[in-house]
């Protein structure tokens, strides 16, 4: 489980995140809806633990530990993954290589980017020259080899073709465990109760929703979050009218 | 030869330009001399594993011939592959007057104090010519080796690849574990001829306070490519080096790799310099360095003669812990029509890089040192699977010494 209680952020001097309260059970998708310069990366970046991000009040729990002075590298071990929108580029570092160290054993990278349609990709430089949506292949398939148990989506439908969005939005939802299409001698009760893995999504699109049974949605504005409902319900609601009328219900 | 001794005895005090100045007299030892071994494996284990790291495989698999130099004595040389010859450069010139035709022509002999030195006083070196369209299945290698406290060790190596021909060389330079202090001067000249291609490899792994002159040039005829790699990752007191390249034939490709880790004290000073003389000639220069607190002088020079000519020029730099590195690209387009570019920049690691590392659960430490084994990690198109398992070989050698 991942608890966030009364988190308030600082960027630099900015005060980016007030006040945030977020509970995300085990098993549970969220998406995070929020307009540009919203706080909705900065949030996913706190929770990842990146310092420049400074938690200047509440805190944060996962699995039942208080991450919120964790470095990175420890939170990453303790089983949160975060897909990026920019990752820098490593020169010299291949893609392949990138894919061994999210796995925390040996894996079959060729196997794994088969399935993202990055085999061609793995000799190249992670990230080196990719196009938006082949980053989002590549984060994707590092997530896929790195298995957390929450996982942080940084919009990873932008960008992406129409050949290939179909793709990344089934292959978020099997890692989610929420793949229907997994022939299985379980009945859905079964398999819904065996769901652990956590899941944050940040669109803008709503195209992921087409792929991805969420549970809650969240606007964050200004910094703080606001209406928790129906992710289908507020994505048609800032479709019609807009952030700023939408989240009105909530205040 | 009478002329060359006479430029040389001219030359003898001739400063060099570059480079701190060496008193020579100071590297007085007298050589002692090595017996000759008819197998590699004779060498004792001390004096072969300092050489692996080198590049210089004793068992000589996967290698087409071998060249070693024990201080000034030749101990082993021999082809294993017909049409290829390693030979002795003094025998060479005893036995074989085309040799005549390749000594001294591309470096001249009054250049400096070193070069004037290397005439005087040759110890040795080697030939490697590649007969008229001989490819070579595995790299040849050789490798200068030194023992003898407080010598200097002048060499002088040619390497043909004749018409047609293709040659891969790697050189390992390196030094008994127990030398303090030694001068090693070589004098390099390289000919690719006509549709040739050669690869030279250089790995040094020098002693402290080793001090380091190499003066070389080469030539590359039409369709000809020369590939210059050269991998100092250990410490060295002094090394000066500015290797020229003059691409004389239409089509001539020459590319420049180099790839420095300066540790404390070190004091390197490298260059490399390309003259575009044909149309449709080619260059590429690209250096990594790295400092743990020494200084580096990353030099590089690109001349474009004529219109039509491409040419590129990569400084990048990265300072972990003290030292400094002075990058110096220089392009000198002489004509309409030349396309010459460079990028230089010297930093440190990006935090960025580090954190997205951490990420996927490297610790700080792992993530900066897999971030500086990618900066040193350069794609050489060209290059033999042998040799550049060696060039990462060496990196990884050169990752456990940098413990930041």
């Amino acid at each position: 489980m991942l608890q966030i209680e009364d988190l308030q952020v600082k960027l630099g001097d900015k005060e980016i995140l007030r006040h945030i309260d977020l509970e995300i059970l085990p098993g549970e998708i969220h998406i995070l809806f929020g307009p540009n310069g919203s706080g909705k990366t900065s949030l996913l970046m706190t929770i990842m633990g990146y310092p420049q991000y400074r938690v200047t009040g509440g805190k944060i729990l996962f699995k039942g530990q208080d991450i919120t002075h964790m470095s990175v590298n420890e939170r990453a071990r303790l089983g949160i993954g975060m897909s990026y929108q920019r990752p820098p580029t490593i020169h010299g570092v291949k893609t392949r290589q990138m894919i061994e160290i999210c796995a925390k054993e040996k894996i079959d990278v060729d196997a794994l980017a088969k399935k993202v349609n990055f085999s061609e990709f793995l000799k190249r430089d992670v990230n080196e020259g990719f196009s938006g949506g082949e980053i989002k292949r590549s984060e994707l398939l590092q997530l896929m080899a790195q298995d957390a148990d929450l996982f942080l989506f940084d919009e990873p439908e932008s960008g992406v073709d129409l050949e290939n969005i179909s793709l990344i939005g089934n292959i978020i939802s099997e890692l989610l465990q929420r793949d229907f299409r997994v022939e299985s001698k379980k009945t859905q009760k079964e398999r819904h109760k065996e769901r652990t893995k956590m899941g944050l999504i940040i669109t803008h699109t709503g195209f992921i929703l087409d792929y991805v049974t969420a549970d809650k949605g969240q606007v964050l504005f200004d910094g703080s979050l606001t209406c928790t409902t129906n992710p289908r319900e507020i994505f048609r609601c800032i479709s019609r009218v807009g952030y700023e009328e939408c989240i009105r219900c909530a205040t | 030869m009478r002329d060359l001794n006479e430029r040389a005895l001219r030359a003898k005090d001739k400063t060099s330009n570059l480079g701190l100045d060496i008193d020579l007299d100071t590297y007085g030892s007298e050589p002692v001399s090595h017996s000759y071994v008819e197998d590699l494996d004779a060498l004792s284990e001390a004096d072969k594993e300092r050489m692996i790291m080198a590049g210089i495989d004793a068992e000589e698999t996967e290698r087409s011939g071998t060249y070693v130099q024990k201080d000034a004595s030749v101990i082993y040389s021999r082809s294993r592959q017909e049409g290829i010859e390693v030979i002795p450069i003094i025998e060479a010139l005893k036995k074989y007057e085309w040799v005549q035709d390749y000594y001294w022509k591309l470096v001249p002999v009054d250049t400096d104090k070193y070069t004037a030195r290397t005439q005087l006083d040759l110890h040795n070196g080697y030939v490697i010519r590649a007969l008229p369209g001989s490819k070579v299945v595995y790299p040849v290698q050789a490798c200068m080796y030194m023992e003898r406290e407080g010598l200097s060790q002048n060499v002088h190596n040619i390497i043909i690849a004749e018409e047609g021909s293709e040659l891969h060389i790697i050189t390992g330079c390196a030094t008994a574990a127990h030398l303090q202090s030694g001068l090693h001067v070589g004098v390099s000249e390289f000919y690719v001829k006509k549709n040739a291609r050669l690869s030279f490899t250089m790995i040094h792994y020098w002693a402290e306070e080793m001090m380091v002159r190499t003066r070389s040039a080469g030539i590359v005829e039409e369709g000809g490519l020369f590939l210059n790699n050269y991998i100092c990752m250990k410490p060295v007191r002094s090394l000066q080096m500015y290797p020229t390249t003059h691409l004389v034939g239409k089509g001539a490709v020459a590319r420049f790799y180099s790839l420095l880790v300066g540790s404390p004290e070190s004091q390197m000073d490298i260059g490399g310099r390309i003259y575009l003389k044909e149309p449709d000639t080619r260059a590429e220069i690209i250096s990594r360095a790295i400092t743990n607190g020494g200084n580096i002088i990353a030099r590089g020079d690109l001349i474009g003669e004529v219109p039509g000519v491409k040419a590129h020029l990569e400084c990048q730099g990265l300072i972990l812990n003290g030292g400094s590195i002075h990058a110096i690209p220089e392009l000198e387009g002489m004509i309409d029509g030349v396309e010459m570019s460079h990028e230089a920049a010297v930093g440190k690691i990006a935090q960025d890089e580090i954190l997205y590392l951490m990420s996927r659960g490297l610790s700080e430490d792992e993530a900066s040192a897999t971030i500086v084994r990618g900066f040193l990690s350069v794609d050489i198109p060209g290059l033999p699977p042998q040799l550049k398992a060696e060039i990462d070989r060496a990196v990884e050698q050169s990752d456990k010494d940098m413990s930041m």
